[in-house]
């Protein structure tokens, strides 16, 4: 067929007749519909980022939210009173600058696992990562083996158990004949193990321990300041784009490895490569924030839902529709019961479940998975 | 006659069970090729060998003279184009998309307009376009099998391998398939091979039979002079009367002949 078909294709009907076929309109409209819904959720998360930091005990307006925010870009561009400048950068944004991130990266590692693992049950949560990382915590809360110092003991301990999880998980992935199946049931094993270990050491810990290890299992933002916002950041900038690299692959790899490689990509490097990173950075924002676990698995969902399954799309959407969830569930989580902060990962589960569950009963008709 | 593909020697095993056992053979260009044996006689695995998602142990493949074991991925991709026999369907996926996929060897970072233009080709020629934007799992199986077709038409190869594209249809899409298959081919000038079960079908629609059995080809050359009662009792143990008509054979089964004991069953496909 060569120079029969594609090689020939810049001649179709197209250039024939000067205008687009009325299904060919109809695609064009669709891709733009995709990508104004991903610019829509960039808009989403600055306007719930301007409202969100006006909530609190001192009284600011959103147009000063946004003026504090830009005098950081160009210093000296609008009067601010010091202690309002201090509220909303020091003690507010750092917060919602760490939901926009972790959400982000969570809902974008979600997506990549379900794809290279054919499967809409894996997320961190599912892959034993979490669990992991919650291990190292009780670690560190019982037996004071901690693998930082100071104020990051339990991050460091968190961290290096979750990697030590996604290791275990990448080993299997490049075992020969290594099917998904076999990687989600052995995250899920992993998971349960971990789960047993944890349960076990809270019920020789003592209640500080006991507390340390609930507080940290349930997932919160408090604790984050610039320097670990900063550190999340740099490490988002590194990982999204070696992720958002491989959309294309990603693809293919969701119609089976055989089909993935007679088209040009080598399955088994991809899914690798994708496991390597995508674990290390949910294994550096589970060691910051905690258990949280609702995100990677629906945020990926949410966005085939909208928008299918093209990863061109659906990364920064699942990533986009990821900190909007954990942005307006941590700002309920903060003042909702103030000054009673209600963890994160509780509040997301409720509000977010029976959301999720209306959308899989509402597009039950459809086929989003098989 | 010029040669597309050629085999030479070849050999695999899974683990240690031998499944191409010296395997040798020349395609010419131009030719529906359908490959024929009874269950585990290795023609998927013959099939899969000739687009390295299997890398066999010995022998070499030439397509085009080229030897396949010296091309990476992608050059290989836009020699040798391949149709599974069912895909994966986990996530969905409009029509447009699936049939995009195919121009994965030639697209950068995003697709070039050519590439669009090509699928929307490519839809028109199978008569599909009307479904670009339909789900691909909602597509009946000759519709889905046929988005396959046209998934495989879009890598723009000279050479397009089928594993089975007809084992789950009726009747009616059998023939859809294969005649929109040999239509293209011929169009096209493209060469095909397709591992394929229905004897009559094969026979049909095919330029050249080759028959294999337990890992090597029994018999080879156009269907009038492979498909008769010989070749149908050595490699698929039946009794069968052969009719022809319009130059074509077609098979009518007979009986079966008992195993001879100690042969046991035969494996599973592969």
């Amino acid at each position: 067929m060569r120079g029969s078909v594609a090689r020939k294709a810049p001649s179709t009907k197209r250039t024939r007749t000067g205008k687009l076929s009325k299904i060919e309109e109809e695609h064009s409209l669709s891709v733009l519909k995709k990508f104004l819904f991903i610019v829509l959720l960039g808009v989403i998360l600055v306007i719930a980022s301007g409202i969100i930091i006006t909530i609190g005990p001192m009284p600011i307006t959103v147009p000063e939210v946004y003026s504090i925010l830009l005098n950081k870009i160009i210093p000296g561009l609008f009067e601010i009173e010091s202690s309002m400048n201090k509220a909303v950068w020091e003690i507010r944004f750092p917060r919602i600058a760490g939901d926009i991130i972790v959400g982000l990266g969570l809902g974008i590692c979600g997506c990549v696992m379900q794809a290279v693992l054919k499967n809409p049950l894996a997320s961190p949560f599912t892959l034993g990562i979490s669990a992991g990382a919650q291990f190292g915590v009780s670690v560190a809360a019982i037996f004071g083996v901690v693998i930082l110092g100071g104020p990051y003991f339990l991050v460091g301990n968190a961290f290096i158990f979750a990697l030590l999880c996604s290791a275990v998980i990448i080993a299997l992935s490049g075992l020969k004949g290594a099917t998904s199946e076999m990687l989600i049931l052995a995250g899920i094993a992993v998971n349960y193990l971990f789960q047993a270990m944890n349960q076990i050491f809270s019920f020789i810990a003592n209640e500080d321990q006991q507390l340390l290890m609930s507080m940290w299992g349930m997932g919160g933002l408090s604790d984050l300041n610039w320097n670990s916002i900063l550190f999340l950041g740099v490490i988002t900038m590194i990982c999204v784009p070696l992720l958002y690299m491989k959309a294309w692959d990603l693809n293919l790899m969701t119609v089976g490895d055989e089909s993935a490689k007679s088209m040009g990509v080598d399955a088994g490097h991809t899914r690798i490569f994708i496991m390597v990173v995508s674990s290390f950075y949910v294994a550096v924002m589970v060691a910051f924030i905690g258990m949280i676990g609702f995100i990677g698995l629906v945020a990926p969902h949410m966005g085939r839902m909208i928008l299918g399954s093209d990863h061109r799309f659906l990364i920064p959407a699942a990533g986009g529709l990821g900190a909007v969830i954990l942005l307006v569930a941590d700002a309920v989580s903060v003042n909702l019961l103030s000054p009673i902060v209600i963890p994160t990962s509780v509040t997301m589960s409720i509000i977010g479940v029976p959301f999720f569950l209306y959308l899989i009963l509402r597009g039950r008709k459809k086929e989003y998975w098989t | 006659m010029i040669i597309k593909l050629a085999v030479n020697d070849l050999h695999f095993s899974y683990d240690s069970v031998e499944i191409l056992k010296g395997l040798s053979l020349n395609v010419g260009n131009g030719k529906v090729v359908s490959v024929l044996g009874p269950n585990g006689s290795g023609k998927s695995t013959l099939i899969k060998c000739i687009d390295n998602i299997l890398v066999p142990q010995e022998g070499k493949i030439l397509i085009d003279r080229k030897d396949i074991s010296k091309m990476g991925r992608m050059e290989l991709a836009r020699n040798i184009a391949y149709v599974p026999q069912s895909t994966i369907r986990t996530f969905p996926n409009s029509v447009f998309d699936v049939v995009l996929m195919g121009r994965r060897p030639y697209l950068g970072w995003r697709e070039d307009p050519a590439d669009q233009d090509a699928v929307w080709e490519v839809l028109r020629l199978l008569g599909m376009e009307d479904l670009a934007m339909n789900t691909f799992t909602e597509l009946s199986g000759g519709q889905q099998q046929k988005v396959l077709i046209a998934r495989a038409l879009v890598q723009d190869t000279g050479l397009i391998l089928l594993d089975e594209p007809t084992s789950n249809l009726d009747m009616w899409h059998q023939i859809d398939v294969m005649e929109v298959l040999r239509k293209l081919v011929k169009k096209l000038g493209m060469t095909a091979v397709i591992a394929i079960h229905d004897l009559n079908i094969a026979s049909r629609y095919s330029d050249v039979i080759v028959m294999m059995k337990d890992g090597k080809i029994v018999a080879a050359g156009e269907p009038e002079l492979v498909i008769n009662s010989d070749n149908l009792e050595r490699v698929y143990n039946i009794q069968a009367t052969v009719r022809v008509s319009d130059g074509i054979p077609y098979i009518i089964p007979v009986a079966r002949i008992p195993l001879k004991q100690g042969r046991g069953g035969r494996p599973g496909s592969r």
